[in-house]
């Protein structure tokens, strides 16, 4: 099934360490998505984007001498550009924009904005009741989901590190991720790192990086026109669960798969039908969480699915084939990136790291705390 | 308690002005509807059924058990020193509640509430190992 458009542009900012502002690189993301499209600021006549400031998509907007028929701003951490595709494709559908931008910038790691403790709002029952305590938003959360998964499953640390372990292997075949040359690591390494949030290392936690990345979307019908092989929208889903670290009873079970599910069922596929799969790792836990989420097996089995190498380069399940936010890039909300790699996986542009005939991928972001929840199938005809 | 200094807390609104009233007092209460939900922290609808004119603050009886926790090494502030327990307890109740165990503790563990004093008078619970005529089954 096809929802009648497609991501016909895509392409990463500079990343890692740019000594550039957030506005300098979302302006290389999205000249260079539209440079790929083969379009330009003329054509686009919806944005969505976030992190910009608090008009983002408005800032954006005006930044490029653009007075867009549809926007989006939506705040949802990391899923939010997963989201973006499910709205942008029902604007595009409806009419109210014909060509949709979605990008993201940050410059965290220049400009040194990242806070251990999070964004603190005294408004939130959150300030009253959570954040006397100290908690690290969000190592805390994480740090407590893979106690009670680790505890629940009886699965080892060492396990669990095979996510971070497996990025690397594909960041080593990335030129453009942040440890490319950083060489290999072992499960002992990470479980040895400076612990973070038990039993979360620093070496389970994602990068703290510049960067971002665009997509753009348009009509199907339209895309046949342009230069790049369309990559058709499949299918798309999201679930938003909370906000609270004490709302959700088992902290085991992923929102992913309320949102996975409605994905596939839009798109008229299974998780077999999965030949590379973007997920948002800003956490080793949320990759392992995600998995079972999206139906790669059920639950408590994703670290013996993760075993032996099967999402390493080469393995059945090919996983963050950029290296993901563990080893290539995190700005702070990596959900496009997700996007912009399933794209380049479904066209074959990947070199060293490409999947072999990939024709169908999955990108899922996750945001906040596990609150926030967005799944964009992806496909391509060969 | 010495082992937790809070930092500051902020101040209590319309919704949540009563619980921490009882706090004042050292006792832990649950937000309870007529319809029989219970749930934490306090507001002004039920997540149950939706009514706004049937919750009442029902005291607790301090009986969790430990949910899941972490051991933090980082500290979110300057004054704060590490490793230190953050956990979620299960109120014998049935709300969830995040806070302090003064050491680390297992998964399931039984637990009772015990208080810190707050500069202005209102206390944050934190949680200690229950004794063993004190455990919830
Ligand atoms: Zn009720």
């Amino acid at each position: 099934m096809s929802t009648g458009v497609a991501i016909v542009g895509a392409a990463e900012s500079d990343l890692g360490s740019t000594g550039l502002s957030t506005l300098g690189l979302q302006t290389q993301a999205v000249t260079r998505a539209l440079s790929d499209a083969g379009l330009t600021l003329a054509d686009v006549d919806g944005i969505a984007t976030t992190g910009v400031s608090r008009f983002s998509a408005t800032q954006l907007a005006d930044h490029f001498g653009i007075v867009p028929t549809w926007t989006d701003s939506t705040f949802a951490g990391g899923s939010a550009f997963e989201m973006f595709v499910a709205r942008a494709a029902q604007a595009i559908r409806d009419g109210q924009a014909s060509v949709v931008v979605i990008s993201f910038a940050s410059n965290q790691r220049s400009a040194r904005t990242r806070r251990l403790g999070g964004v603190f709002e005294a408004w939130v029952p959150e300030a009253q009741f959570e954040e006397p305590y100290d908690p690290l938003y969000p190592a805390s959360y994480y740090g407590m989901a893979a106690q009670a998964y680790l505890h629940r499953y009886g699965g080892t640390r060492e396990q669990l590190a095979e996510v971070a372990v497996a990025a690397r292997e594909w960041a080593l075949l990335n030129p453009e991720a942040f440890r490319h040359d950083a060489g290999r690591i072992t499960a002992a390494d990470v479980v040895g790192a400076p612990m973070v949030s038990s039993p979360l290392t620093v070496a389970d936690c994602c990068l703290v990086t510049d960067g971002g990345g665009a997509v753009v979307l348009t009509s199907l019908e339209r895309a046949r026109d342009l230069r790049r092989t369309p990559v058709e929208v499949l299918g798309y889903g999201e679930r938003t669960t909370h906000t609270s670290f004490t709302t959700v009873p088992d902290l085991t079970v992923p929102g992913a798969a309320g949102s996975a599910a409605d994905a596939y069922r839009r798109a008229g596929i299974t998780a077999a039908d999965v030949d590379v799969v973007e997920v948002y790792d800003s956490f080793t836990i949320t990759a392992a969480l995600s998995l079972e989420g999206l139906g790669f097996c059920g639950p408590g089995e994703a670290l013996d699915l993760i075993a032996d190498g099967r999402t390493r380069p080469g393995g059945a399940l090919p996983l963050n084939t950029t290296g993901g936010g563990l080893s290539y890039c995190h700005p702070g909300q990596y959900g496009v990136l997700l996007l912009v790699e399933a794209v380049r996986q479904l066209r074959g542009d990947c070199g060293r790291r490409q999947v072999r005939g990939a024709e169908v991928a999955v990108a899922h972001g996750t945001g906040g705390i596990l609150s926030t929840h967005a799944t964009v199938v992806l496909g391509v005809a060969r | 308690m010495t082992w937790f200094t809070p930092g500051e807390v902020p101040p209590a609104d319309e919704m949540t002005g009563e619980w921490w009233d009882a706090t004042r007092e050292h006792r832990l209460t649950v937000q309870t509807c007529g319809c029989g939900h219970r749930q934490h922290p306090p507001r002004a609808v039920c997540t149950g059924c939706g009514r706004t004119d049937a919750l009442t603050l029902v005291e607790a009886s301090g009986a969790a058990t430990v949910d899941t926790y972490t051991v933090v090494h980082r500290a979110p502030r300057p004054d704060v020193a590490t490793p230190y327990v953050v956990a979620r307890v299960r109120l014998a109740e049935g709300p969830v509640l995040l806070t302090r165990l003064m050491a680390e503790p297992a998964i399931g563990d039984a637990v009772t509430v015990g208080w810190v004093d707050l500069p202005d008078g209102r206390a944050l619970p934190v949680f200690t190992p229950a004794r063993p005529d004190e455990e919830t089954p």
